[in-house]
């Protein structure tokens, strides 16, 4: 863990980095720009975003999210900024909108779903029909040592 | 001559396909004609092998006289990416899925001897009527074998990203995952005619879903590993929709896993199995249909067809439809089953299947959304990692977090106080040890700390799952030494399995918060630093490969001066489909990887001629494929055991009898 520690540590000053021509001169900038690409789709790519994708068009986002944070927008600015020029498509994170409603509630609703009914079938008392002897014997057979 | 043959067994074993649901329907009543429908699944594997065989035939020879060789195949690529090239085309894999269709509807009647006769020739039935709707698809939309009347002088060659190794194992192991889950479904649509759900029902589905999963798990985790070495930027996941594809039936088969366990020992939620045995099979059509149709697009998208996606469409709605209707028709006269206590192993596994309901659901939705919202008003949206990231992952943490608890509770009902008694030692350490990576691993992450306290807990939450079955520390050595070899294969599986997840965890964790990028234009000579390494490039080469051509860098990693190893990246150009690839070089430490990447030609400052060298320090990489693999493993065990009890059970019948 200490070894990491110093190896890590040596490391943070060359922090992001990706293609050294692009590269932003403040590294916090740098940094924040960084994030955004994950975020921001490379249009014309098979579903990378600008950050993995080495297509013009993804070097030419890059390019343009890096001018944006080094003019000093903040992050929500440069996202609304990229909506207004390309359109929803661009984000790679729908913004929670009305219509985008159903994607980002959906998870917590199956969650809240699926407790609801677990609560309803612990409430419930009834008790299965009981096996004939015929298949009480086959199940015995059946389920041999399977209990443990 | 050869693909003549070949594409007389395909229609052959459709024919088969269609004599055994005739049979196997009519061998309900009669066991002769049962029999007669088993045979008739063999001899429609063994026809689609003798199809497989030719295709393999016809690409390792270059014939361009079929269709498909010339659209995928080249003379120049090597041996093993002919043979493998067979099954990375549309009708190629196509023939492959047919095969795993059938290969597993012979199975059953091979395997399935305890099975009660009629359950098994209405499984037969239904697995026949799955083949014949694949097969009829294969032989009259996707006709590996159609020849062309212009020959090609050359093919047009494969996709050079899939002129790999790992095309060879990568897409069988994700077959026979994909379509074990097959004979679950068949299973579970036979019991619905039959109207017989039960404990011995929910085991004999047990054996296929535990194959099926740890198949997937093997094919799913080889593919996150090509696309870690192949696509070039160290990433292994990228919430794709193929990925996502795959991931679905994954996910409904590891709650299927459970909640068979639940109908088995305790005969409780019978309509829950069911109904979870019955969505695996279609999230796995659902894949097939996705990744073929183009309906989405994929940074892994191949052999993509509209019209062809069409009809798969229409296959998985006809399938599926049918059994859901037959489910909603028959499920509300099942019995209950048995009664829980909120406290108990029973409610512990139902909240796992919540949970990896709702991270499937999350999937689902998550790589659907851009078409629901295109029908909706027009509006192309992308929902993509960060999306998932705060979805997906946090459902999937609820249900980390409690994991552990499940197994210490005893069935019907547990004891809350005696499971926490059982963990806490667990809890106190993995909380420890997520406080010494946050005070010790630089940069500070909270998050990332938590996540790895998290993999801490399932980590010792398995063996303490162990600890407590053999009673360490609790009762006296002799009867430790009892139960521990007494303990059956099952227990190790399952606690294996829950070990892998949490290697997995502490691996994703890790590389994702504390992974270091360096990337630097360099001539030959020049050195760069990466996390404590050290990378020189001593000079970049070309290579003149069998049907490339490369540059190629060597680079030495040294550590505190030391050599630790030598990586020679590539970066590679295929004339024949006039492709340029990256194949970059891995050096392995322990846990870590360093991965080097060598880019494009550069001008460098001084005059001189360089080249973007990409490097990435990939701390604890290792571990998010070897856990994985361990879930396979544990599954793999659990099998072990339990065919070794269904013989046992068998013999004990045979005595009796």
């Amino acid at each position: 863990m200490k070894r990491l520690l110093i190896v890590l540590g040596a490391l943070l000053c060359i922090a992001a980095a990706s293609d050294p021509a692009e590269r932003l001169p403040d590294p916090a900038q740098e940094a924040r720009a960084r994030a955004l690409f994950q975020e921001v789709r490379c249009l014309v790519c098979q579903n990378e975003s600008i950050d993995d994708s080495t297509a013009d068009l993804a070097h030419d986002l890059r390019q343009v999210v890096r001018e944006q944070v080094a003019a000093g927008r903040s992050d929500q600015q440069v996202r609304q900024f990229l909506i207004a020029r390309y359109g929803e498509f661009v984000l790679l994170k729908p913004p929670l909108t009305f219509a985008n409603l159903a994607l980002w509630a959906a998870p917590f609703a199956v969650l809240l779903i699926g407790g609801l009914l677990l609560a309803l079938r612990l409430r419930q008392k009834t008790v299965a029909e009981p096996l004939s002897p015929e298949e009480e014997a086959r199940l015995a057979q059946l389920t041999r040592d399977g209990r443990d | 001559m050869i693909a003549e043959l070949g594409a007389f067994t395909l229609v052959l074993a459709l024919a088969c396909s269609i004599v055994q649901v005739g049979l196997s329907t009519a061998g309900v009543r009669r066991p002769v004609l049962a029999g007669a429908g088993e045979g008739a699944a063999t001899a429609a594997f063994l026809a689609l092998a003798v199809t497989f065989a030719a295709l393999i035939h016809a690409f390792v020879t270059s014939d361009f006289s079929v269709a498909n060789v010339a659209a995928n195949s080249h003379t120049e690529k090597p041996l093993l990416y002919r043979v493998a090239g067979a099954w990375g085309s549309h009708e190629g894999s196509m023939v492959l899925w047919c095969m795993a269709l059938t290969g597993f509807g012979a199975a059953v009647g091979w395997f399935g001897r305890d099975l009660p006769r009629d359950l098994r020739a209405r499984t037969m039935a239904v697995q026949g009527a799955l083949s014949v709707a694949f097969l009829a698809y294969t032989v009259f939309a996707s006709n590996p074998m159609a020849r062309l009347t212009e020959i090609p002088m050359e093919g047009r060659s494969l996709n050079p990203l899939l002129q790999d190794p790992a095309l060879a194992v990568h897409p069988p192991m994700l077959y026979l995952g994909y379509v074990g889950f097959s004979v679950v479904f068949s299973l579970a649509v036979a019991a619905l005619i039959g109207g017989r759900i039960d404990a011995a029902w929910a085991r004999w589905v047990r054996p296929w879903t535990l194959a099926a999963w740890s198949l997937l798990t093997i094919g799913i985790t080889l593919g996150a590993f090509w696309a870690y070495y192949e696509l070039g930027w160290g990433g292994w996941w990228f919430w794709d929709p193929v990925e996502n594809a795959s991931f679905m039936p994954w996910l409904m088969g590891a709650a299927l896993l459970h909640s068979a366990v639940v109908t088995e020992k305790r005969g409780a939620l019978p309509g829950w199995t069911l109904f979870l045995a019955l969505a695996t099979f279609t999230f796995s059509m659902l894949g097939a249909f996705l990744v073929r149709s183009g309906v989405l697009t994929s940074v892994h998208a191949f052999a993509v067809d509209p019209t062809r996606g069409l009809l798969l469409l229409g296959i998985l709605g006809a399938a599926s439809g049918a059994a859901f209707v037959l489910f909603a028709w028959r499920a509300p006269t099942l019995a209950p089953g048995g009664v829980f206590a909120p406290v108990s192993r029973e409610s512990a596994i139902v909240v796992n299947n919540i949970v990896l309901t709702a991270a499937a659901a999350t999937v689902l939705l998550g790589t659907l959304f851009p078409l629901i919202r295109e029908a909706m008003d027009g509006e192309t949206v992308s929902v993509g990692p960060p999306f998932f990231n705060l979805t997906f992952v946090p459902v999937m943490v609820i249900g980390l977090a409690i994991l552990p608890f499940g197994p210490m509770l005893s069935w019907k009902r547990g004891d809350a106080l005696g499971a926490v008694q059982r963990l806490w030692v667990a809890a106190l350490a993995a909380f420890g040890l997520g406080l010494l990576a946050l005070a010790v691993v630089s940069p500070h992450k909270a998050l990332a700390s938590a996540g790895l306290a998290l993999g801490f807990w399932l980590l010792f939450g398995a063996v303490a799952e162990i600890v407590q079955r053999i009673r360490l520390f609790r009762a006296p050595g002799a009867e430790v030494w009892r139960r521990l070899s007494g303990l059956p294969r099952g227990a190790w599986g399952s606690s294996l399995a829950h070990a892998g997840l949490a290697v997995f965890v502490l691996g994703a964790c890790f590389e994702t918060a504390w992974k270091v990028e360096v990337a630097e234009v360099m001539g030959p000579g020049r050195q760069v630093d990466l996390a404590g390494y050290t990378l020189t490039l001593d000079k970049v080469g070309i290579i003149d490969g069998p049907n490339f051509l490369a540059e190629q860098g060597t680079l030495t990693v040294r550590r505190n001066g030391r050599t630790v190893c030598t990586g020679e990246p590539q970066r590679r150009f295929y004339p024949a489909g006039g492709q340029t690839t990256q194949e970059v070089a891995i050096c392995a430490r322990g846990l870590d990887q360093v991965y080097i990447t060598l880019g494009e030609r550069r001008a460098l400052p001084d005059g001189g001629e360089g080249w973007l060298v990409r490097g990435y320090f990939n701390p604890w990489v290792q571990l998010i494929f070897l856990g994985p693999l361990m879930m396979a493993l544990g599954g793999g065990v659990s099998l072990s055991d339990r065919r070794l009890r269904l013989a046992v059970g068998r013999k004990a019948g045979a005595e009796a009898a």
